[in-house]
């Protein structure tokens, strides 16, 4: 997955975390930064997980498979935010170190929170810590008929960077 | 059965060639493997004898063939014009998330072959 194309322009500044908003539904909800020490919190929201959400294979679906799957995600170069709501992670959004110096992004909401804006202040909250963090470049895959993720994407000023797969790819550069 | 897989020499193709060594040799399949020249996987010779290694490991009995030009058409064809029944690829590699991400020759093959493809993951 070289050879992808960033924007020559990078985006603004975005806010960074912690945030805190009410969301489309009324509910006070907190958007901060996280790591490893939060896993359990991310465990108990990926298993609560729709499994009709999940995008190329991701989140896992059984309880050890999802410890696996972050224990390799949750590492000291990745950027982790999380939305809360009474006290629980209701949507996780997360920048991976690839091979070649750029970050691959995702984002997931729980079912009963989307449609709400978090998806929104989510990603800006992560696009603000990786500014803070000196990240330059960030790319993603999204499915082509996922119409409302890429406006979203688009809006938050990432372009297309290669359509020649089976997913979209988007990227974005940050500074 | 007569049982085709593709591979360019990515550690899917490889895992997918074990599982199906492990399926011939309960089925009585006879197995044929193409060695596909995809640009951005290792030069064909390597992947050659990387197959070669596995089988040998595996102690399978395998006709191991090169495949030159389009990687997913010239696998589809060589599946219709020697009657293989089936069509074995890799289920695809992971990004740094731990998404799958299909590479061209699965796309490719899954849309145009006239026969059944196993994905193997």
């Amino acid at each position: 997955m070289s050879g992808r194309i960033y924007p020559d322009e990078p985006v603004d500044s975005f806010p960074r975390p912690p945030l805190s908003f009410e969301d489309g539904e009324g509910r006070p909800i907190a958007i901060e930064a996280s790591d490893a020490a939060d896993v359990e919190a991310l465990v108990e929201m990926y298993r609560a997980f729709d499994p009709a959400d999940r995008a190329q294979g991701i989140p896992p679906i059984d309880e050890s498979s999802i410890r696996e799957w972050l224990d390799a995600l949750l590492t000291e170069e990745s950027i982790n935010v999380v939305a809360l709501h009474d006290g629980s992670v209701v949507g996780h959004a997360i920048l991976v170190p690839d091979q070649h110096e750029a970050y691959e992004l995702a984002v997931f909401v729980l079912a009963a929170y989307q449609g709400a804006g978090i998806g929104t202040r989510l990603l800006e909250g992560l696009l603000g810590q990786g500014q803070r963090e000196g990240v330059e470049k960030v790319w993603l895959t999204v499915e082509r008929w996922n119409k409302p993720a890429k406006t979203l994407y688009q809006k938050l000023g990432f372009e297309t960077s290669n359509a020649e797969s089976f997913e979209l790819e988007m990227a974005v550069r940050l500074g | 059965m007569k049982v085709l897989l593709g591979t360019g020499g990515s550690p899917d193709g490889l895992d997918a060639l074990s599982e199906t060594v492990e399926r011939a040799r309960e089925a009585g399949d006879e197995l044929t493997v193409a060695v596909l020249d995809t640009s951005a996987d290792a030069d064909p010779d390597e992947v050659e004898s990387r197959i070669r290694e596995r089988l040998d490991e595996l102690d399978f009995d395998a006709e191991v063939r090169r495949i030159t030009g389009h990687p997913g058409s010239q696998l589809v064809e060589l599946a219709a014009s020697e009657g293989f029944e089936r069509i074995v690829i890799g289920g695809g590699q992971r990004s740094p998330l731990g998404k799958i991400e299909l590479g061209e020759v699965a796309e490719f093959v899954l849309l145009n072959a006239d026969r059944s493809v196993t994905l193997v993951r």
